[in-house]
């Protein structure tokens, strides 16, 4: 036991380093020794202190299931995209409307998802997304949505997004 | 006239325009919850449609890797920031304006005493 | 014809405009903080398109800054209207 926790320590501590070093590649721009070395002692520095911070040494997974979750997310994202800019045009129309016509609301509903990581990419999903906007999500998994007017909280209520966040992290009970 | 320049252009003055409607709804808009609203919209779809223009104009090279970052950034900071400050404004007691039909938050929030 | 980059800056300039009038009027504490972010988030483009008019790439570096900081700026904000304090 003792020992397994040891490896899965190095491997988050190999993996942060990584990170943090092409970060710091890309943002210096400099190659020659001296920076790059400068950059190897500031990110073994930053590894150390941290790599238990960006990568959980517990919830260590098999780089395959990684791998997948990483083309399911980009997909994911692709239609994220489409919602984000149908949402814009349609605060658009509301805004430059004359009249004004909203009537806000505040909704809950609850949540079947069970990782942390999508809870919070539900919340920032429903706030990019046409007419609603995530308030608070509470220890017991209940989003409160406040929405722009009744027919964006009835899209909501469907439940489409939550079973495609659910897809991609596979975190559903 | 080359065809990124264009493409770059038609990217800029769209996402200016975003940034300008967002501002206007900030103006107009009746109370703190539905300013979000606009301005979380707005504002991402502007940034990031403004940017990637200068993407388009720049190309492949290292300063577009970081102009890259920072949309990435925006994209996934603007929201959370947004969930934050409501919930803030919430606690610290601002009311929903009266056109308001339906408030659920509001048996779960005990509202600190001023 | 005018340059895409400098009129697309002026027109941010404008919509910050817009927003400092929200910050001055609002009436509460909340809608000050809004218009104030928004405000950041037109900076950080202008500031990259300051970088290419003048052609000094350096001010992509500070855009990214800016952005790291209007956002930690935010949550301590928010955090400060939620709880009544920052730290702890």
């Amino acid at each position: 036991m003792r020992s397994s926790n040891w490896e899965e320590n190095i491997a988050s501590f190999v993996l942060t380093f990584i990170i943090l070093f092409v970060l710091w590649a890309a943002l210096s721009t400099f190659f020659d020794v001296v920076h790059l070395s400068l950059g190897v002692v500031c990110s073994l520095l930053v590894a150390y202190i941290s790599h238990d911070l960006l990568i959980k040494p517990k919830g260590t997974k098999h780089v395959f299931v990684v791998l997948k979750t990483a083309v399911r997310f980009f997909l994911y994202f692709f239609w994220l995209t489409t919602q984000i800019i149908k949402a814009s045009i349609d605060v658009m129309m509301i805004i430059l409307n004359p009249k004004l016509p909203i009537s806000p609301e505040i909704i809950k509903f609850d949540s079947r998802l069970t990782n942390d990581v999508a809870l919070a990419t539900l919340a920032n999903s429903i706030t990019l997304t046409p007419g609603t906007l995530t308030l608070d999500i509470d220890e017991k998994k209940t989003y409160y949505v406040h929405c722009l007017a009744k027919r964006h909280g009835d899209a909501l209520l469907k439940g489409k997004m939550q079973s495609l966040v659910a897809r991609v992290f596979g975190g559903e009970e | 006239m080359s065809v990124s320049s264009i493409l770059s252009t038609i990217f800029l003055l769209t996402g200016a325009f975003f940034f300008i409607v967002g501002s206007i709804g900030l103006n107009r808009l009746p109370d703190v919850y539905t300013r979000l609203h606009a301005t979380t919209k707005c504002d991402t779809l502007g940034q990031a449609l403004a940017l990637l223009g200068v993407i388009f104009y720049e190309g492949a090279t290292f300063t577009s890797v970081k102009v890259l970052l920072i949309i990435i950034f925006v994209l996934i900071a603007n929201p959370t920031a947004a969930h934050a400050l409501a919930k803030g404004a919430y606690m610290y007691g601002v009311k929903p304006c009266e056109i308001t039909s339906l408030d659920m938050y509001k048996e779960k929030v005990k509202r600190r005493s001023k | 014809m005018i340059d895409p980059f400098l009129l697309t800056a002026l027109l941010l300039v404008f919509a910050s405009v817009l927003c400092l009038y929200r910050t001055i009027k609002g009436p509460t504490v909340p809608d000050r903080i809004v218009a104030v972010n928004v405000i950041a988030t037109c900076t950080i483009v202008v500031h990259v398109l300051i970088a290419f008019i003048g052609n000094q790439p350096m001010f992509v570096d500070i855009a990214l800054t800016y952005a790291l900081l209007n956002f930690l700026v935010t949550l301590v904000a928010a955090r400060y209207l939620a709880t009544g304090r920052v730290f702890a």
